[in-house]
């Protein structure tokens, strides 16, 4: 909402500086937005004489002029201007000065061989209008060496401000003045209209509401006024002036009027030529192929849910947001009639989003135009359009329902300190809302509060209490330190929300990098990867690649591969913990912790090393990676299963599950299926692991914090070596198990330390050597009895595995 | 055996003892003198043929020899090793300069999002809250409706909502536009337990909660992304008022942007669920191309507030003559922007490597308030 101070003060009348008015408009809730201060980049410009002027010796379009700026000796100045002549006052601008119209500072200069100190302007060059044609020429009684903004009264401060969608009211100059006057900063004029007097009979033409029986019609109230023989003519200056002041476009009285009252008012309206309707004016419903031929020169197919004003040819207008061509006023217009009604917001918005159609009459509507002015606003159409280009003027025809119901609201004053900590006396109570426009009855600790008309979004006590708090001032509001709770202080995260963020630190700890990727990808995406489901589909997705809920996190991650491999980072870690989406339900959210590593980018960093050489990426990076993960969340990765069962993206052969038992399935590691990585237009190796950050079981509580007791033998352990050869697709895992369980009281560790394929173990075979780890508890063992160890080893691992020792 | 004789073994001795380079020859020199056939052993055997008095002189004599020898043999052992020492690590030497394969905690990164919440999370712990979370697919009653959003109101199309398409019964899910339902999520008592164990469960009265997350508004350009993260804060309880939101506000900026005394404003305002609102702005500098928050005379908006809508506490089932309380939300991917000079909020979702490593915080730098928000 845009307006002038100086229209600002037609109805304020008040002493604060511009700076305090805003300031004020900002700290009662109606934000500043931008303030264009005209008189300040004015400053600087004077009114001058021209004494001589004399054409230029060596240009045919220039003149040399003498100009006597008031002080001093006269300068010369070569100006281009035709208009330009001995003895003419004009408006001076010196060297130094910033020209805004032309954007450059004036500088001394030479212009072909003649001193140039300083410029006479345009209209233009000064932004007060498009005029370029020639310099300003003043009367000659204009003050030499005055200031010309002093002169010509320009103190034009323009001020924008955001209108939240609840006020309605302060779309109007005048309901801002009101705002403002509340606060203190000065007094509203009050500047009624009084009713018109007809003088040309009834308004003939006949009015209608074609809602029938409707509940909540979305025109419910309709006033139409005739005026005959006016003279539509170009608007006076003083209107001119207030329209250009924010940016509209004077085009004829009639428009110019309507514009006024909207901006003045917040009440729109609308101004048809008489002598183009035909039979009834009313408001109706549209019907589905009827078309309106707007003011903004576009068609609009209009439907059932608009509401539409009509005549018996058809429809001239969309209701409180744009007008038709076929009736519009022209300035050869002789009979008008004013139409002023008052429509449901709601239906504006809707109609108005549909259609895409964005107007000030939309703007206010839709915030609630108070249904009050319906009369007063065609008192003051008819009042400028008699006053501007006369005529006579009828009866006015209002038809509908009016607003009569009055909002009483009962407020306990204990409520402003109860949800504030204000403490504020019922005087200043009184004087603020009474400003404001409420009515306040009783004296007592609850008082009755009658709210205007123009106020439909104050209903409760928490409303009053804002109205008071805004205009006393936020920052008065004295501030006090929350109280502690009583307690042990409870943690902050849950178990759930910890592992999340343990999940970050523990992979970022381990080289990977950090990433956050859209929680929607491209419909192929997330079918690929076991998604695409319909419910999970947006139904106005601003993008293709942007369509579906993910169902994992290794596409996007995939994705931000290929694109960092483009920019020539093609070994990278990197991670998310996110949550991914299987059903559109909560139950159906799971975070998820995943990684990828491509190329080279194992632990050691992306790069070649001197000492470790160049080693790619395996399926052993990533699963370190995982059971990194699962370690910090409690989870020791040894007594999960691992299966290979290879998720929807892995190779076949290189990857597994990880599961507690068929039920509980933790996540999936792997390499990237080659073909996934052809499709993907990615460069191998790829590994990935995802990791259901929700399916870890919860830790059990345990009933004490310390720690079970620590037993320390004084017995040296000692290590045995066993090499098995066994089939190639038996699970190293169970070597580890079966030699674990050979003795479990004294072996304490298995550890496989070389695996490796080839002829001498022969075809389809491996060979598996692990080193056993044996911890006497009460006594130093005999050869004997370190044999038997060894021979349950080997047996046990013969047994589950079928594995021989090596000879 | 005459003195000169022993004088004469003595010299050829000792010479051999200086003249000796290695170990190894020393041991000779050694065997050769006091082994059991040596020269000075042998000169001992000859003490048994000799008469006592003879032998009162010459043993002392050859005993004070073969101490002699034996320490003189003794400290020339310790010098050649010192010297082999010496010439083995004059050989052993490495260039120290070469370069260390980088250290994964300094190449791994965290995300400014993930840091930010972390901070967040924090400051606002020490002030007795916990975090609460809710899906992001929500209904159009909690999103909205439980809110205190009529239906068409224009706050509704401020917030440009994804839609799912309508299920069979013609209701359509629609992705959280604030993360304000999880306020309704743990004010208001229902009979069925949350569909998942992350999703926080209703609580009674004192409530203190923030809700950091994913929310969703169609809107794409430089300061828009189609996804971003807000955290909301809530207090429900008897006593609560304007006055003490102010000091939560203003001790979180100050906490948050580590500047002791900046500025706040608190301007009137306008949502939905809150009445009355307010919308906060901090003191900032924009003077040199650059923004710094916490200092200079002119204002940035940063978040909105305000008291709970008595609406939206009689929807979520409580009193609201009895129980009050505020909520405020903010964009924290803006708040990282602030804090950390991030220009583009597209580049957060970008996962360009550069870009996590340069603006991403080190594994190990967890904020804490007993060690510092930030390094």
């Amino acid at each position: 909402m845009k307006f002038t101070i100086n229209w600002l003060k037609t109805h304020l009348d008040t002493k604060a500086s511009n700076e305090e008015i805003i300031e004020t408009l900002t700290m009662i809730g109606l934000e500043v937005e931008e303030v264009e201060d005209q008189a300040k980049s004015l400053e600087q410009f004077t009114i001058a004489k021209v004494v001589e002027a004399k054409k230029h010796p060596n240009a045919d379009k220039l003149q040399v002029l003498m100009v006597d700026t008031g002080k001093g000796e006269p300068v010369k100045v070569v100006c281009g201007a035709p208009n330009a002549k001995t003895g003419m006052m004009g408006v001076f601008a010196a060297t130094g000065a910033y020209i805004p119209g032309a954007d450059f500072t004036l500088k001394k200069g030479m212009i072909r061989g003649e001193e140039s100190n300083g410029m006479m302007c345009s209209e233009k060059e000064l932004l007060l209008s498009d005029n370029h044609e020639g310099i300003i020429e003043l009367p000659n009684d204009a003050p030499l060496g005055a200031k010309y903004i002093d002169y010509a009264k320009i103190d034009g401060v323009t001020i924008d401000i955001a209108i939240t969608p609840n006020r309605g009211d302060c779309t109007g100059v005048y309901g801002i003045a009101r705002d403002l006057a509340a606060s203190g900063i000065g007094n509203l004029k009050d500047t009624p209209v009084a009713p018109i007097k007809a003088t040309a009979g009834k308004t003939t033409i006949p009015i209608e509401l074609h809602f029938e029986d409707e509940k909540n019609p979305p025109c419910p109230l309709f006033a139409g006024r005739m005026i005959k023989n006016i003279k539509n003519c170009t608007s006076p200056d003083w209107l001119q002036d207030r329209l250009r002041s924010i940016g509209l476009r004077p085009i004829n009285a009639l428009v110019d009027i309507t514009n006024f009252v909207t901006y003045d008012r917040g009440r729109p309206l609308h101004v048809f030529d008489a002598d183009k309707l035909s039979g009834t004016l009313h408001a109706r419903y549209g019907n589905k192929g009827e078309k309106l031929s707007a003011l903004d020169n576009k068609t609009y197919e209009i439907d059932e849910d608009c509401c539409v004003i009509a005549d018996d040819s058809g429809v001239l207008g969309l209701g409180g947001i744009i007008g038709g061509t076929s009736t519009s006023s022209e300035l050869n217009t002789t009979n008008v009639l004013v139409e002023c009604a008052w429509f449901e917001p709601k239906n504006i918005a809707k109609t108005g989003r549909k259609l895409g159609i964005i107007t000030d009459a939309r703007y206010r509507f839709e915030r609630y135009v108070d249904p009050s002015s319906v009369q007063s606003g065609v008192e003051l159409a008819t009042k400028l359009i008699l006053e501007i280009c006369g005529g006579e003027a009828c009866e006015t025809t209002i038809i509908g329902e009016k607003f009569s119901e009055e909002k009483i609201i009962n407020f306990p004053i204990s409520e402003i300190k109860r949800l504030t900590g204000l403490n504020i006396q019922l005087a200043e109570i009184k004087v603020i809302l009474t400003r404001l426009g409420f009515w306040l009855s009783g004296s007592g600790d609850i008082v009755k509060i009658a709210v205007p008309s123009w106020r439909p979004d104050v209903t409760i006590k928490a409303d009053i209490v804002e109205e008071i708090m805004r205009i006393v001032g936020v920052d008065k509001v004295p501030v006090e330190p929350l109280p502690s709770l009583s307690g042990v202080a409870s943690k902050m995260l849950t178990n759930i929300q910890n592992r999340r963020r343990m999940a970050r630190r523990v992979l970022a700890a381990r080289g990977l990098n950090e990433a956050m990727n859209y929680s929607f990808i491209s419909k192929e995406e997330a079918i690929r990867f076991g998604g695409g489901d319909k419910s999970l589909r947006l139904a106005n997705a601003i993008s293709q690649d942007m369509s579906d809920m993910r169902p994992s996190l290794l596409p996007a991650l995939l994705a931000a591969a290929g694109r960092n491999a483009n920019r020539g980072f093609a070994d990278i870690a990197m991670f998310e913990v996110g949550q991914i989406f299987l059903t559109d339900e909560a139950k159906g959210q799971h975070t998820y912790a995943s990684a990828i590593r491509t190329g080279i980018a194992n632990i050691n960093g992306a790069t070649r090393d001197w000492r470790n050489g160049v080693k790619k990426v395996d399926v052993f990076d990533i699963k370190a990676d995982m059971a990194a993960l699962f370690d910090v969340l409690g989870q020791d990765i040894s007594k999960a299963q691992i299966v290979a069962e290879p998720a929807i993206w892995a190779h076949p052969g290189r990857a597994g599950r990880v599961q507690l038992g068929p039920k509980i399935i933790l996540g999936w590691f792997g390499e990237i299926h080659p073909e996934l990585l052809q499709d993907l237009g990615l460069q191998g190796p790829i590994v990935a692991f995802e990791v259901d950050l929700d399916a870890l079981p919860a830790q059990r509580k345990k009933a004490t914090k310390s720690k079970p007791s620590l037993i320390l033998s004084d017995l040296m352990s000692l290590k045995r070596d066993f090499a098995f050869v066994l089939d190639k697709d038996i699970a190293a895992m169970s070597i580890i198990k079966a030699a674990k369980n050979a003795n479990k009281s004294l072996i304490t560790e298995v550890n496989i330390f070389d695996v490796f394929e080839g002829e001498h173990v022969g075809a389809g075979k491996k060979s598996v050597a692990i080193e056993i780890t044996i911890q006497p508890k009460v006594k130093t063992l005999t050869d004997e009895e370190i044999e038997a160890i060894s021979s349950s080893v080997i047996g046990a691992v013969q047994k589950a595995t079928g594995g021989i020792l090596r000879s | 055996m005459s003195n000169s004789e022993l004088e004469i073994l003595q010299e050829e001795i000792i010479a051999k003892i200086k003249n000796t380079n290695d170990l190894v020859g020393l041991d000779e020199v050694r065997v050769q003198a006091l082994g059991k056939k040596g020269s000075i052993s042998a000169m001992l055997a000859t003490l048994g043929k000799m008469s006592q008095d003879e032998r009162k002189i010459a043993g002392p004599k050859i005993n004070g020899l073969k101490n002699e020898i034996a320490k003189l043999i003794e400290a020339r052992n310790v010098e050649l090793k010192k010297q082999a020492l010496e010439k083995r690590l004059k050989s052993e030497k490495l260039d120290i300069s070469l370069p260390l394969s980088p250290a994964p905690t300094s190449t791994g990164t965290i995300h400014p999002v993930s840091q930010v919440i972390d901070e967040i999370s924090a400051i606002f712990s020490d002030m007795g809250f916990s975090i609460a979370e809710g899906p992001d697919i929500e209904t159009d009653e909690l999103n909205f409706t439980a809110l205190n959003f009529p239906p068409d109101h224009p706050a509704r199309e401020m917030h440009d909502t994804f839609f799912f398409e309508p299920d069979e019964n013609g209701e359509r899910k629609l992705l959280r536009t604030h993360t304000s339902p999880v306020q309704v999520r743990v004010m208001k008592k229902t009979n069925e337990k949350p569909q998942a164990a992350w999703v926080t469960e209703p609580k009674d009265p004192p409530i203190r909660v923030i809700m950091p997350g994913r929310t969703y508004r169609c809107d794409s350009d430089q300061t828009h992304t189609p996804m971003f993260h807000q955290v909301e804060g809530l207090v429900i309880d008897k006593t609560s008022h304007i006055g003490n939101l102010r000091w939560v506000l203003e001790e979180f900026l100050k906490s948050f942007f580590e500047v002791d005394g900046i500025k706040t404003r608190f301007r009137p305002s306008f949502f939905p669920f809150t009445e009355p609102s307010m919308e906060v702005d901090v003191q900032c500098d924009r003077s040199g191309g650059e923004m710094k928050i916490g200092q200079g005379e002119d204002w940035l908006e940063i978040l909105g507030c305000g008291m709970v809508h008595p609406n939206v506490i009689k929807m979520a089932g409580l009193d609201p003559d009895v129980y009050q309380g505020f909520a405020f939300g903010m964009g924290i991917d803006r708040l990282a922007m602030l804090k950390y000079g991030m220009a583009d909020l597209r580049a957060f979702f970008d996962a360009d490597v550069r870009w996590l490593k340069h603006y991403g915080f080190r594994p190990l730098d967890m904020p804490t308030l007993f060690g510092g928000l930030s390094s």
